[in-house]
């Protein structure tokens, strides 16, 4: 590299241009193979951007917080979006009322399935006492499954990779479960997708219908309010 | 446009204030939608609102990106524990998908037949 290049090099990679543009090209790409690939869920373009932006940063020697430094205005945008889910649940709202208590149900099933199969699987297969803290909270939107675990001992930085690998796992294998379990009702695919896979899986609801979408929403927020507090009761009995 | 994404930003603030000030165990965020849902049920719902909201949603997925990208930090940790980990996430998101989904489809199957079945 010449003088110049390596001095313009320098300047840019301390700007956050660099690294938002790299978030961005690589969800495009993502976005891309997806549809290129008939929108099929293994190929999830969230998981494809993950890949490209770490192989990015690992092939140039950058931090994560000096590439969080750009990513950030990206990152902020998930608080806006939350709020803005308000949208499709009130276009739904009729249909939500009908089921309330079916919902209700559900959801609390499912907050207690998903912590404890995966505490009891982790712990068959002798994981520490931290990773088995950190992948109780799982399914719930990262800023909640975080506290939870702070709250519990287990380590909070752990435990957003682990819902974020939950989400895309659920976005990917989710309908195919639903199809073979025989669930073919949108408000419950939607309502189970949420449930287990948060604000990844509702991204993926609300691109393929909108009751779906919508219930998967709503699963998102109740699913962090039910794990917020059964999982801290559920956790005094077991430890 | 910016009013109505001044809108969403002051339920998001809302939300956090009250979440901080009573010490409730949600995101502030998760009760900004709260707070929306319940603006809309009261006055309806705006085309502005509707497509400021429909920009933010269409591409939410990009949003998780930079908070993925965070598995580098664990790459020790991950390695160490990799199989518990992995059969733990696959295992528990299939049964939770499978079980939440057929208890929501039998109990509103069972409250009638209403959406076209």
């Amino acid at each position: 590299m010449s003088g110049d290049m390596r001095d313009i090099w320098v300047y840019l990679a301390r700007e956050p241009l660099v690294h938002l543009t790299l978030t961005l090209a690589a969800f495009q790409a993502g976005s891309w193979v997806y549809r290129r690939g008939r929108m099929n869920p293994l190929l999830n373009p969230v998981l494809i951007a993950v890949v490209l932006v770490v192989s990015g940063l690992l092939v140039t020697g950058t931090s994560y917080d000096a590439y969080f430094e750009g990513a950030q205005f990206v990152h902020f945008l998930l608080g806006p979006a939350t709020v803005a889910l308000a949208i499709p649940l009130y276009r739904q709202v009729e249909k939500v009322r009908r089921s309330a208590l079916a919902l209700g149900v559900s959801i609390v099933t499912g907050s207690l399935a998903a912590s404890a199969s995966a505490v009891a699987v982790a712990w068959g297969l002798g994981a520490s006492r931290d990773t088995l803290i950190s992948v109780a909270p799982k399914s719930v939107t990262a800023p909640v499954a975080m506290g939870i675990a702070e709250s519990l001992g287990g380590l909070p930085s752990l435990t957003a990779v682990l819902v974020i690998l939950t989400g895309i796992l659920g976005a990917m294998l989710g309908p195919w479960v639903l199809t073979l379990v025989g669930v073919r009702d949108w408000a419950a695919r939607g309502l189970a997708i949420g449930t287990a896979s948060h604000g990844i899986g509702t991204a993926r609801a609300l691109q393929v219908n909108e009751v779906a979408g919508a219930f998967a929403g709503l699963a998102m927020g109740l699913n962090a309010l039910a794990t917020a507090l059964l999982l801290p009761l559920l956790a005094r009995l077991v430890l | 446009m910016v009013f109505y994404l001044t809108l969403i930003l002051a339920c998001q603030l809302a939300g956090e204030i009250v979440v901080k000030a009573a010490g409730l165990p949600l995101p502030g965020p998760v009760l900004g939608m709260v707070i929306l849902f319940a603006g809309l049920m009261l006055r309806g719902l705006p085309d502005g609102l509707a497509r400021v909201g429909d920009a933010l949603l269409g591409h939410l997925s990009l949003l998780f990106v930079p908070a993925g990208v965070g598995v580098m930090l664990h790459a020790g940790l991950l390695g160490r524990d990799w199989l518990p980990i992995a059969a733990a996430l696959v295992v528990s998101t299939l049964l939770t998908v499978a079980v939440t989904g057929l208890v929501m489809a039998r109990l509103n199957r069972e409250r009638g037949p209403e959406d076209g079945r």
